[in-house]
Parts: C-alpha cells; sequence; structure tokens
C-alpha cells in the first residue's frame, strides 16, 4: 500500500484505507473519497503543495498533509 | 390549491458550493431579497419572496452552500439547525447534474429529514452538450421524490420545480428517502430507534437516528440521554463497528457513495470521452507549474492598479476632494447659513459629521470596483486557483491561500480588505486573516509615511518600503506566534477544496454580490462613523473653562487635548510623550488621514498639504529622527481606523474577538515601536535604560513566543503516525 501524496502526477490509483479521525477524516469522505474510490493525480501547485486530485468527476485540492492519511494502491 | 394560495409556504434551498444555488436564487426571488446573517454566525443569510404567478406568499431561504450534514462546519451547522429546528415547509435540493454523484451525497442527507422534497438537476444544458444523459424519472423512482431538469443560469424549468415545492408542501407530502443501508447498519439503526423510543417521535425521526448512529456531538447533546441509554446505545454501534471493521461515521459516508454509486448506474450515462474540456484547458495555462505565479501576479497586478490608482482612485478623489470637499459643504453651509443655524452646530455638521462621513462614503467607489473584481474572479473560479497555488506559503504561516485576497486590498483600503476575509470558510483562518490584515499600509496611512520620510529623514527613499516591510514582517511574525497559542489553536481543519471548472461570469450575480458588500459597508460603517465624528467633534472643540462647559476657541483648550495630555506619557518610552503626538494618534483611529491633519492643526497651521510640507521644519523640533521613526511604525501597526474597527466587528461578529483583534493589534504596535525607539537609543550612545531593559524584556518574550514548539503540530504528527 502507497499513500496519497508519494502518488507522482498522471497516475490513477484506488483507495484502500483513510486513517485518522474526526472532522479531517470525516471532511475527505465527505467529498467523496471512500475506499474503492478511484483517484486520479492531476497535479501539484507550483509551489509543491498541494496537490489536485480528479475524484467522482470532479476536481479537488488536498494538501499533502492530509493527503498523508489516504492510503491508496 | 386554494389552500396554497392563503397558507404561508417557507421553503428551503439547500445544495452544494458551486451548485448555481446563488444563480437559482436570484432567479426565484428576482430584487425582493433580504440579506443579513445567521444568529450568531457571520454567515450570509438571505431570504426573498418566490416570484410566482400562482402562489403569493412563498418565502425562499437561502441555505449557505454545503457538502454534507457533518457537525463540523458552521456553515454545515447553521444549515440543519435550520432544517430541524427552523420548520420549513419544503426543500429544494439543487444538484449539479455534471457533477451528479458528489452532489447527490447530501441529497441522501437530506432525504432523511423527512420534510418534503424536491430535487432540481441544474446544469441541464451543460450534462447535454458533454453528450451525457441523466434519466430524470428513473433518478426520481430511486430517490422517493419529484426529480425535475432546470438550468438557473438559462431560468428554463425553475418556476416548475419551485410550483412542485410549493404543492408538495401544502399537500404536506413527507419525503419518505428509499434508499437502504447495508443489514448490519439497518438493524444497528432500527436497534437505536428503538432504543430511543418516543424522544425522536417526530419527522426527523430517521435522521436523528442515523445521526445517534454516527455519534454526532451535536445531535447527542441535544438528545441528552441518560447514562443507561448511551451505554445501550453505544454497545449497539460497537457490534456493529467491530462486524464492519470501520467507525460508524465512516461506516454510514461510505455506504451513502455506495448507493450513490448504484443509482447513478442506472439512471446516468457518461459519453467516455477522454477530451479535455475548455476549463481544462485554461487550468493548464493558469496552474501551470511555471506560469501560475507570473499570471497570479499579473491578474492581481491588474486588480490594484485599476481599483484603487486609477479607476477607483480617480472617482474616490473626486468625491472627497470635489463632492465632500467642495460642493456638499458649500450647499449645506449656505443652506445653514440661511436658515440662521447657531455657528457650533453648523461646525458640527460640516466639519464634524460632513468632513468625517465624507471620509469614509468617499472609499465607495473604489470599493465598488474592486468588489466588481472579487465577484467576477469568484464568480469564474479563479479565486479557488489562487488559494491552491498561494496556500503553501500562507500555511507556513498559520494562515491560508485564500487570506491573499484580503491583504492584496488591504493596501488599498482595510474595510473592503476585511470583508474580503468572508470567502475563507475556516473560521480559524479567517479570525487570524482578519486579525492581521490591517498591518498592511493602507492607502490613508500613506500621508504618515510621507509626513514622516519628508520631515525627518530627508525624503529618504527607503522609509516608505521599509513601512510596507514592517507590515509584511509584522503578518508574518503574528501569523506564527497567533497560530501557537490556544486561541487559535483546536481542531485542526483539513484544507480540502474544490477547484469548480472555469465559466464565464454571471453580470447579475456580479453586480448583485458588488452591491451588497458595498451597501453593508455604507449603512453599518456610516452609522459607526457618524457617532463617531460627533464624539471627536465634541471633544475637539469643547472644554472646560472659568468652571464652566463650553465651546473652546482654540482645540489645544478642548477636552482632546485634556485626553491628550493624559495618555501621553504612555508614549514616553517609544519617544513620543507629547500630547500633540498623542492626540494625533487619537484622530488617526477615526481616520487614518487625520494624524497629518491633527499635527497641522497642532502646530497651528490651519490646513497642511497631504504629506504636510508646511510643519516639515517645525516637527523636526519635536521629534528626532528616532522618535518619529518609532511614531510611524506605532501609526502603522496600532488599532485601525473606526470604520475598519467596524468592518472587523462585523466579521467576527463577536465583541471578544474584536476587542482581542484591536488589542493585539496596539500591543504589537506599542512593543515594535518600543524596541525600535530603546535599541535605536541605546545604539546612538544614550546608554543603558529601564527603557532598555523594558524593550530586551519584550524582545525575549517575542522570541519565545514565535520559536516555542507547536503544541498542536506535534499532537497530529503523533496521532498520524499512531493511524499507521
Amino acid at each position: 500500500m502507497e499513500v496519497l501524496k508519494d502518488i507522482p502526477c498522471g497516475r490513477t490509483v484506488t483507495v484502500r484505507k483513510i486513517i485518522g479521525q474526526g472532522a479531517v477524516k470525516r471532511r475527505i469522505m465527505d467529498m467523496g473519497i471512500t475506499k474503492g474510490t478511484e483517484i486520479y493525480v492531476r497535479k501539484v501547485a507550483p509551489l509543491g503543495d498541494p496537490m489536485e486530485v480528479t475524484v467522482r468527476g470532479y476536481e479537488l485540492s488536498i494538501r499533502k498533509a492530509d493527503a498523508g492519511m489516504i492510503l491508496v494502491e | 390549491m386554494q389552500g396554497g394560495k392563503i397558507m404561508h409556504v417557507r421553503i428551503a434551498l439547500a445544495g452544494n458550493p458551486n451548485s448555481g444555488k446563488t444563480t437559482l436564487f436570484n432567479a426565484l426571488t428576482g430584487s425582493n431579497q433580504y440579506v443579513g446573517n445567521w444568529p450568531g454566525v457571520t454567515i450570509e443569510k438571505k431570504e426573498g419572496r418566490l416570484r410566482s404567478d400562482k402562489y403569493r406568499d412563498v418565502t425562499v431561504v437561502d441555505l449557505p452552500g454545503i457538502y454534507s450534514l457533518s457537525p463540523y462546519t458552521l456553515e454545515e451547522v447553521v444549515a440543519r439547525n435550520y432544517l430541524v429546528d427552523g420548520n420549513p415547509d419544503a426543500i429544494i435540493n439543487i444538484v449539479d447534474g455534471s457533477n451528479l454523484e458528489r452532489n447527490l451525497y447530501l441529497t441522501t442527507q437530506l432525504a432523511e429529514l423527512g420534510i418534503p422534497m424536491v430535487v432540481a438537476v441544474n446544469m441541464m444544458d451543460v450534462v447535454e452538450k458533454r453528450g451525457d444523459s441523466i434519466n430524470l424519472k428513473k433518478l426520481s423512482e430511486k430517490l422517493g421524490c419529484p426529480v425535475m431538469g432546470i438550468s438557473a443560469l438559462k431560468r428554463t424549468g425553475i418556476t416548475e420545480a419551485a410550483e412542485k415545492a410549493v404543492e408538495l408542501a401544502t399537500a404536506k407530502v413527507p419525503m419518505v428517502p428509499r434508499h437502504r443501508f447495508s443489514d448490519t447498519v439497518e438493524k444497528a439503526i432500527s436497534a437505536i430507534e428503538d432504543i430511543l423510543g418516543d424522544r425522536i417521535k417526530d419527522r426527523h425521526e430517521r435522521w436523528t437516528a442515523v445521526k445517534v448512529f454516527e455519534q454526532d456531538i451535536k445531535v447527542m447533546e441535544r438528545l441528552n440521554l441518560d447514562e443507561n441509554l448511551r451505554d445501550r446505545i453505544e454497545s449497539v454501534i460497537a457490534d456493529c463497528e467491530n462486524e464492519m471493521d470501520d467507525d460508524s461515521e465512516s461506516i454510514i459516508t461510505n455506504e451513502r457513495y455506495q448507493y450513490i454509486a448504484s443509482i447513478i448506474k442506472d439512471s446516468y450515462r457518461r459519453k467516455s470521452n477522454e477530451k479535455m474540456t475548455t476549463s481544462d484547458k485554461i487550468d493548464r495555462i493558469v496552474t501551470n507549474r511555471w506560469l501560475a505565479l507570473p499570471i497570479f501576479a499579473l491578474v492581481m497586478f491588474c486588480v490594484y492598479f485599476i481599483s484603487v490608482t486609477t479607476v477607483g482612485a480617480w472617482v474616490t478623489d473626486w468625491t472627497n476632494d470635489v463632492l465632500f470637499g467642495e460642493i456638499i459643504p458649500r450647499a449645506v453651509g449656505n443652506f445653514l447659513t440661511s436658515v440662521g443655524t447657531a455657528e457650533w452646530l453648523k461646525s458640527l455638521i460640516l466639519d464634524g459629521i460632513i468632513s468625517g462621513v465624507g471620509a469614509v462614503l468617499g472609499f465607495v467607489p473604489q470599493m465598488l470596483v474592486l468588489f466588481a473584481f472579487l465577484a467576477l474572479l469568484e464568480d469564474c473560479g479563479y479565486m479557488a486557483r489562487v488559494a491552491f497555488i498561494m496556500d503553501r506559503i500562507f500555511r507556513k504561516f498559520g494562515l491560508s491561500g485564500k487570506s491573499f485576497i484580503p491583504m492584496l486590498i488591504g493596501s488599498g483600503c482595510g474595510v473592503p480588505g476585511i470583508m474580503a476575509s468572508r470567502t475563507i470558510e475556516n473560521d480559524r483562518d479567517r479570525r487570524m486573516t482578519i486579525t492581521v490584515t490591517t498591518f498592511i499600509p493602507c492607502g490613508a496611512k500613506l500621508p504618515i509615511i510621507a509626513l514622516i520620510a519628508g520631515a525627518l529623514f530627508g525624503g529618504a527613499w527607503w522609509v516608505a518600503p521599509s513601512a510596507y516591510f514592517a507590515g509584511i514582517a509584522a503578518i508574518i511574525c503574528s501569523g506564527i506566534i497567533l497560530k501557537k497559542t490556544r486561541l487559535f489553536s483546536g481542531d485542526p481543519a483539513p484544507f480540502v477544496m474544490e477547484l469548480p471548472p472555469y465559466h464565464r461570469p454571471i453580470a447579475g450575480n456580479v453586480l448583485r454580490s458588488m452591491w451588497e458588500r458595498s451597501w453593508s459597508f455604507i449603512r453599518k460603517a456610516g452609522t459607526v462613523i457618524l457617532l463617531c465624528t460627533i464624539v471627536i467633534w465634541f471633544a475637539s472643540n469643547f472644554g472646560i473653562a472659568d468652571g464652566r462647559l463650553l465651546m473652546v476657541e482654540d482645540i489645544n483648550d478642548g477636552f482632546l487635548s485634556k485626553i491628550g495630555g493624559f495618555i501621553a506619557p504612555l508614549f514616553a518610552p517609544l519617544g513620543w510623550g507629547f500630547w500633540q503626538a498623542a492626540v494625533a494618534t487619537l484622530t488617526g483611529i477615526v481616520a487614518k488621514e487625520n494624524v497629518v491633519g491633527t499635527i497641522g492643526i497642532l502646530y497651528g497651521f490651519a490646513g497642511v498639504a497631504e504629506d504636510g510640507q508646511e510643519i516639515w521644519g517645525l516637527l523636526s523640533s519635536s521629534f528626532t529622527t528616532l522618535s518619529a521613526y518609532s511614531f510611524m511604525l506605532f501609526n502603522l501597526l496600532c488599532a485601525p481606523c473606526i470604520a475598519a474597527i467596524g468592518a472587523i466587528k462585523r466579521e467576527m461578529n463577536s465583541r471578544k474577538w474584536t476587542l482581542f483583534a484591536i488589542g493585539y493589534q496596539t500591543l504589537f504596535a506599542y512593543a515594535v515601536s518600543l524596541c525600535v525607539y530603546q535599541f535605536g537609543m541605546l545604539l546612538t550612545g544614550n546608554g543603558f535604560s529601564t527603557g532598555t531593559a523594558a524593550a530586551l524584556a519584550v524582545v525575549a518574550l517575542f522570541m519565545y513566543l514565535l520559536l516555542r514548539p507547536n503544541r498542536e503540530k506535534t499532537f497530529n504528527a503523533a496521532s498520524v503516525e499512531a493511524g499507521f
């Protein structure tokens, strides 16, 4: 298993597990990142953080710190 | 339907951000809108009367744009409180058809409330243009409520959707959600329903049971169950969590999305085209690794240049110098003379109210232009990209990518700057941004800089840049210090932000947003200013002489100068403990332009140029270069003018936070000026004094606050590691 924040641009991965709890986890899941969701890593911001991913057909910006909680394959 | 025409119906409009909710609301209600704030919070509350020939008495309530009904963000709590306690008669759930999957997530939650509901699928035109198709009939069957296709922009289908909602409301058709969770979860939920029994016998029954299963803090607090019931519920949840190997909140979220995937499969057909949309193409350039920052700088420069230095400034100069400087005072003056008004009242109206309120209203044209640009950037989707590009830098000192806009605007005028902080959703980031925004020297502070640079530094080129540099340094240091305090710690908020597709801005939305923001400034800042100008006028023109209260000839005898003399010793450690400087600082609170004007009056000149050239000579006799620099720094960094304080009060929506912000700014300014003056004295060979010791202590404290470890950060890292 890998962590979403380490996935290079242009790769598509599937969410296996989201670690953490409470507000942060809920917010990430509310936005549609749940177990089994496909995530396409689209780009990284010019200064290296946050990253932009495509999930459930829309664009989402997520900080690497938060992407560190998403385990993917 | 006869009843529908008599009964008063309230419809709540709910949906995701960027789903076209504002456009729909504007289209449904036209100009019959009332904008306010939700009780207790700064989130905008909009209500309007439905434009309909069929129904006369229907109110549409625009709920904040939300993704979910979780208990974690203010918008979500406001929305759900209204839905549960405000007893709306029906809900129109607006859903972005081009982003159906995530939008339906909120729908599944709204459905559980049991309130009559209509789902309005927006942007049907976009969906069709893409070659996709949504089977509305099937979707309606699956969801268990009417589903109607609309285009809020082209205003198609919107009246039908609203009338359908009114129909359901008058017929009181409760919403019965069709979706079922997996058997294990359903078993747990019905067990909870049994345990709760009569406590939740209302139309929100299912919603409450699901929330209890999720262990929603807010709902649990309100139910206020005794320990026995809580234990029984907890064991039901624990059993289910063990079986599903996840926490209950995540179980529900997962299942909702699974359910949505299952209904979408039947009702949504996507033409598989991998071809890039126009929005993608724009985005590829605008957030490009190398081009993003230059483009951003260019956009900001244009916005700033047009609204502050060119168009806005021309109009503002005209309103300030001509309209409120000549035309209105002359007209009012002539009128007052013609009706034989007493001299003092004339002075109050002309010198107090008109010049004070006029100074503030003079900023309105500039703000109109600025707000138009802001609305434009927000509406077309660029603002989200700004936050995306800038987030990395601003996060370093406890702010977010969206904090940049308020500061940029703040360099023109702090009032719209503070108001621009509204776009920051996270409460903590917003408060922090509001607190530090006015550290940036605004347009009205420029005369102070010009005066000091001209009078004491012989017009040295570095004085003005150093003032901006001090402002930026103040923001950075404050960010680092404040984010480590308990006030700004608390739950870490994730920065998960949708980047909506670019689209052409809608003129109506832009103009409306521009007007609403400007109007709230005119109305509220106007009232505060009015009061203050009257107070200041009395304080400076009245005094006690021969044991009587009377109007004084000379401003030196007024209360204001007495107050100035009284507080002047406070500023002695900063090097300018004489009353003229103290009074100038005080009047600077009314409007920063006053600092130069007041000094002019106090040194015996009726009127001085903007940079106070006439008094340079006199000034250099009472200030040293060092004390002048300290004076300038204090006036730049301390509490902003009344108008900005009013804006802070409005945006914080809390007396406590307003006092905190102003207190912090003033304290910070004092500390900085103290250190600059005292160390300057030491370095110029004036020996070590108690003042130097105090400054050293301040520096030590400052360094401690700046460098101490961040408790919150360590907690975060620990919890992430434990998760592995």
